[in-house]
């Protein structure tokens, strides 16, 4: 059975194309604003990696922020469930999932079935996620791609707040006026995010074995970070950031699709609340 | 095809006209040479309801409630009382639409704001401690204001030194109104409205505890809204009448004859805490997956009065006709009224720790058959947000699955309702593992 998986997210999309378990091709690229559009592109690429045509496909489940805009998708899951279903593909010993993306940062309990058994998000604001990555590495004008290798090389832990990207990003202008080394910054960064992901992975608790995904598990500054918030092993698998096109591939191995008739809901009258 | 029978309240448009009409009445008060009064849903209302002549109160939190029923509305307000007045945004949510209302000299309801003649307020949290204080302030400062402290611990801890120190203030209380007003406190009307007050509280638990049965006859949708009445006037005569005359028999009839609030009941869930005013409608989207939100500390003991029995078991707490009293005085009215806002009150036991919270939620939930758990985390109130993550996880040990959402019940701002029905799908799909239900 040949089968996708397409995780639309805020950032990115990731296209994975699944043949009786094996992977046949997967891709990626920057979701940009129109969605539907980048996901249609990114999946016609994806098949010509694949040597295939579409009716070769029997089903493709979409997940992420923008899973539902995704057209060529038979179903949608939620985003979690796909982490908890990739996770599970590919660690079945795994029972805490902790995955910070550009717009979320959530960790979820699973079961030995891969099913999500709780879960918990970060609040609606940038800090504990990918984004407020994006924006200090802005402010402390270095690539994305040199801020993990970047903090690996600090020796001073400094502390940052973390509540807010507006505020900081001010707090690394502070530090910068303060001859305060970019190594130490990055450290400074990586930890406040952190200590935000950590707390929202101790609501759910922590369970061995841990794994982190998500496209800021490529960042091995902030899971070495990571690793000393929660004082915790944290298991990175290949390509973190493709767990949830390939947990959604597994949903449409499971036979998963649209599942969305109109419930019989009784319309009732509406009073002004109070 | 339904699995359970449905249909709409017949006594909601009541409920609806009572509640315009409260808000028409203190709009109007000064026409017909009538007071006003200002206070809180928590403040004793029968006392400032029994000065002579006619008298029309606005409580403050069913106000703010109000305005945040309507985006654009409660976003105009709080701006109001951010931006013109420099309030902060991480104030009580109903108290900055509340003070926004006074900065534009606009009433919700139409016209201008219609200015009180005295203010009767208790110190239910550190909000409600300044709130109608600071509001008198914003309209220039010759508002009377009393105010008087209620802080004399749970339910549990109520004994006659508790109730002695309330009614003693009561007591400066009517002395402070009569000053303010000129008019003296008639007692027959007194006794009436701590009679009504009674009814209106004792009844609407009642009404609650028929929510037991399976499937509920009532959704906490509808129920926000028909609580609401005993937030505005728990005294009043007509509004102890429709919960104890209108809403409480027609609730048991939907008992009787199976009569669900939502036809497709598959899972119930407990909630807590006041709902994001605005977004109601994802409670009927959990309807959508036969999810019944149908039980709430806050729902329940707002304004309804209850008992912990001999089993542990949370009660109705009991009418005055049940208890064989007969209020013959003033004293014997404030006392009996003081007793059962703060030994009955179950709501007031959030505030003193989690102990007790956790423990009535975890009673309700088993009480009541809950399956699951969604929990408002609101950012609006302090004192409902108390605790919640500790009813999280004690929900969790009684085995209930669990949901937390941000939110606030009067800032949209806070708010993201794509997200919360993300996490809502989430939950209910690969937690509960139910599927939509189709026809």
């Amino acid at each position: 059975m040949i089968v996708a998986g397409v995780d639309a997210g805020g950032k990115n999309v990731h296209i994975i194309i699944v043949k009786d378990g094996q992977t046949l091709a997967k891709t990626m690229a920057p979701s940009g604003i129109n969605k539907a559009e980048a996901a249609e592109k990114l999946y016609a690429e994806t098949l010509k990696q694949a040597g295939l045509k579409r009716e070769d496909v029997e089903r493709v489940v979409a997940t992420g922020s923008s899973g539902e805009r995704v057209e060529f998708a038979s179903g949608v899951i939620p985003d979690a469930a796909a982490d908890a279903r990739g996770v599970n593909r590919i660690l079945p010993s795994a029972r805490t999932v902790i995955d910070v993306g550009a717009e979320e940062g959530r960790a979820i309990k699973i079961s030995g079935a891969g099913k999500v058994l709780d879960f918990a998000i970060n609040e609606k604001c940038a800090a504990g996620t990918g984004t407020f990555v994006d924006a200090m590495a802005r402010a402390l004008e270095t690539p994305i791609e040199d801020l993990a290798a970047l903090s690996l090389e600090s020796t001073n832990a400094i502390p940052m707040n973390a509540q807010c990207a507006v505020f900081g990003e001010s707090e690394v202008v502070s530090l910068i006026h303060q001859k305060t080394s970019k190594p130490d910054i990055a450290r400074a960064v990586h930890d406040a995010i952190a200590g935000r992901v950590g707390s929202v992975a101790r609501i759910v608790g922590l369970e061995d074995d841990i794994v982190m995904i998500g496209g800021v598990a490529l960042n091995n500054g902030f899971v070495d970070s990571l690793r000393r918030e929660l004082k915790l092993d944290i298991t990175v698998p290949e390509d973190p950031d493709y767990i949830g096109a390939l947990g959604a591939a597994a949903a449409a191995e499971a036979g998963v699709t649209e599942e969305t008739v109109k419930a019989t809901v009784v319309e009732r009258d509406t009073v002004e609340e109070g | 095809m339904a699995k359970y029978k449905t249909k709409n309240l017949e006594c909601w448009g009541k409920a609806k006209e009572l509640r315009t009409q409260y808000y028409k009445d203190y709009q109007a008060a000064h026409d017909k040479g009538a007071l006003r009064w200002e206070g809180g849903a928590w403040s004793f209302d029968a006392i400032p309801q029994a000065l002579e002549g006619e008298v029309y109160g606005l409580t403050e939190e069913p106000y703010g409630a109000s305005i945040a029923a309507d985006p654009k509305m409660q976003v105009r307000y709080q701006e109001a009382a951010e931006g013109k007045w420099g309030c902060a945004r991480d104030l009580c949510a109903y108290l900055r639409n509340y003070w926004g209302s006074i900065v534009l000299n606009e009433f919700a309801f139409g016209g201008e704001w219609p200015k009180a003649d005295f203010i009767f307020q208790n110190h239910i949290c550190c909000t409600h401690g300044k709130w109608l204080q600071v509001a008198a302030e914003i309209g220039g400062g010759d508002v009377p204001y009393f105010c008087f402290d209620v802080g004399v611990g749970p339910y549990d801890k109520i004994g006659d030194r508790q109730l002695d120190y309330v009614v003693g203030q009561l007591n400066d209380g009517i002395e402070f109104m009569e000053k303010a007003t000129g008019r003296k406190l008639d007692d027959e009307k007194l006794i009436q409205n701590v009679k009504n007050t009674y009814d209106s509280c004792v009844y609407w638990a009642k009404i609650c505890e028929l929510n037991q049965a399976i499937p509920a006859p009532l959704e906490e949708k509808s129920m926000f809204s028909l609580y609401v009445l005993g937030t505005l006037q728990k005294s009043k005569k007509e509004i102890a009448d429709f919960y104890k005359y209108e809403l409480y028999p027609e609730v048991q009839d939907r008992v009787k004859n199976g009569i669900a609030a939502v036809g497709n009941e598959t899972c119930r869930v407990l909630g807590d805490s006041q709902p994001p005013w605005a977004f109601l409608r994802i409670f009927r989207y959990l309807e959508e997956y036969g999810v019944v939100s149908m039980a709430n500390l806050y729902t329940f003991a707002l304004i309804g009065w209850w008992e912990i029995n001999n089993e542990g078991l949370m009660v109705p707490y009991p009418t005055l006709e049940e208890r064989g009293i007969e209020i013959k005085d003033r004293q014997q009215a404030l006392r009996l009224l003081a007793e059962g806002e703060l030994k009955g009150k179950l709501e007031w036991a959030q505030f003193y720790s989690a102990r007790y919270k956790n423990d009535l939620v975890t009673k309700i939930a088993k009480q009541w058959h809950c399956d699951a758990a969604i929990i408002h985390l609101n950012r609006g109130c302090e004192g409902t947000a108390q605790h919640q993550m500790q009813i999280k996880q004690a929900l969790q040990n009684q085995g209930l699955p669990t949901l937390t959402f941000e939110g606030n019940m009067a800032d949209e701002r806070e708010f993201d309702e794509t997200r919360t029905r993300r996490m809502i799908d989430l939950f209910i799909t690969e937690t509960l593992g139910l599927k939509k239900i189709t026809e």
